[in-house]
């Protein structure tokens, strides 16, 4: 790929996605446009973009960001954070809130929907001590693509069989012709929404929990800061960031301490006094 | 020491391609044909683990797993079935009768290292 390319699309990559893409990663370029290339009838990543660059279709850069930004996902993926979910970090927000009874929880990346919906799952599990609760579940990811899959609920016989226990897909799951669809109680318990992580979050809401999984390790070093930046102000103190496994904010954010004990789980920092108050 | 999994299933070659994947992951292996040999191998020595095909000359798999549970010693095995019988009415059947775990063919060792995890066993 010629070097006036690369940076084009580089470019265009990091202002609407955030991506970072040094010039190594041009094989992820070509792995992945190189099948949209063909969709779209070129024989080539630089024919596709040559199109972008005519500007006559936008649609032609919705996908070549939905593209370079769709990840793998799995249910109850990196099984310990689920567990520590239930077990650690929403008992203490459930006594927290016994007056109001309500929680929101961000999936701010959610790809094909697995995320979220394990998490609804594990609530369901729950569902004697959560009953008088309101649980909202709001699922984002930057592909309206993925979130139409999310919001179908459709996976395939390989998906359902990578880290689900076969006692959930039995009880949430119904088989069709295609695959294996999440039932409609279920499905109704989680929100998505198409949403870009470097658009403004205020649209969203106060969150207890945020859920950012395997995002930020694509994103260079000012983008993180400013999405964890505003990620803090749309947590609650005593709520909890989960991030993927081999991402931290340590060094990228000082407004987070990592979870006692949990690695990958993150919770707001008690923010300094900003002075006496008047009259002490 | 190694745990050691008993694969029964009629198919020579899926009791192959199972035993690689399994020593692959750590694991000592044993074979059986169908389901009356399968319990002739636990009366023997019970397993750790069972891989189990559902339709089987002589004795099928659900018939097999009614029988171990019943045995002395026959509820500490981790019983997984792998079968081509995968859709709702035969998942419920096995829970019921006491499997663990539920694998539908054609897997491959991804989905086998998914489901162990599932278990503990790796």
């Amino acid at each position: 790929m010629r070097d006036e390319v690369f940076s084009f699309l580089a470019s265009l990559l990091r202002e609407r996605a955030g991506l970072s893409l040094s010039r190594d990663k041009e094989y992820l370029l070509e792995s992945r446009l190189a099948p949209l290339a063909r969709k779209r009838g070129h024989e080539s990543v630089e024919a596709l973009t040559q199109e972008l660059r005519t500007g006559r279709d936008r649609q032609v850069e919705r996908e070549i960001i939905e593209a370079m930004t769709t990840n793998e996902s799995l249910f109850f993926r990196d099984a310990a954070a689920f567990t520590v979910f239930r077990d650690a970090v929403l008992p203490p927000l459930l006594q927290a809130r016994t007056s109001s009874r309500k929680l929101r929880l961000w999936f701010a990346a959610c790809s094909s929907g697995q995320e979220p919906y394990s998490v609804a799952m594990l609530l369901e599990e729950e569902r004697a001590r959560l009953a008088a609760w309101d649980i909202e579940l709001v699922a984002t990811d930057l592909s309206t693509e993925m979130i139409q899959r999310s919001q179908e609920g459709l996976y395939s016989h390989f998906e359902v069989q990578r880290g689900l226990p076969i006692q959930m897909l039995a009880k949430y799951f119904q088989k069709e012709e295609r695959g294996w669809r999440i039932k409609e109680e279920l499905k109704e318990r989680v929100k998505f929404r198409a949403f870009n992580l470097l658009d403004d979050f205020g649209v969203l809401g106060f969150f207890d929990v945020i859920f950012c999984r395997n995002v930020l390790i694509y994103f260079d070093l000012p983008t993180k800061r400013n999405v964890l930046r505003r990620l803090g102000q749309s947590l609650a103190r005593d709520g909890a960031l989960f991030l993927g496994g081999a991402e931290t904010v340590i060094g990228v954010s000082d407004k987070f301490a990592p979870h006692p004990g949990h690695a990958g789980i993150f919770v707001p920092l008690a923010m300094p006094a900003l002075g006496r108050a008047v009259g002490s | 020491m190694k745990k050691r999994w008993l694969i029964v299933d009629d198919s020579r070659v899926v009791r192959a391609i199972a035993r690689e994947m399994l020593e692959e992951l750590g694991f000592a292996t044993e074979e059986a044909d169908n389901g009356e040999n399968a319990l002739a191998a636990c009366r023997v020595r019970m397993p750790d683990a069972v891989l189990l095909d559902w339709n089987m000359p002589v004795m099928n798999g659900i018939d097999f797993l009614r029988e171990l549970r019943g045995m002395s010693g026959g509820t500490a095995p981790k019983v997984f079935f792998c079968t081509t019988e995968n859709d709702m009415p035969h998942i419920v059947e096995a829970l019921n009768a006491g499997a663990d775990e539920f694998i539908m063919k054609p897997f491959d060792a991804e989905i086998l290292a998914s489901k162990l995890a599932l278990q503990g066993l790796v």
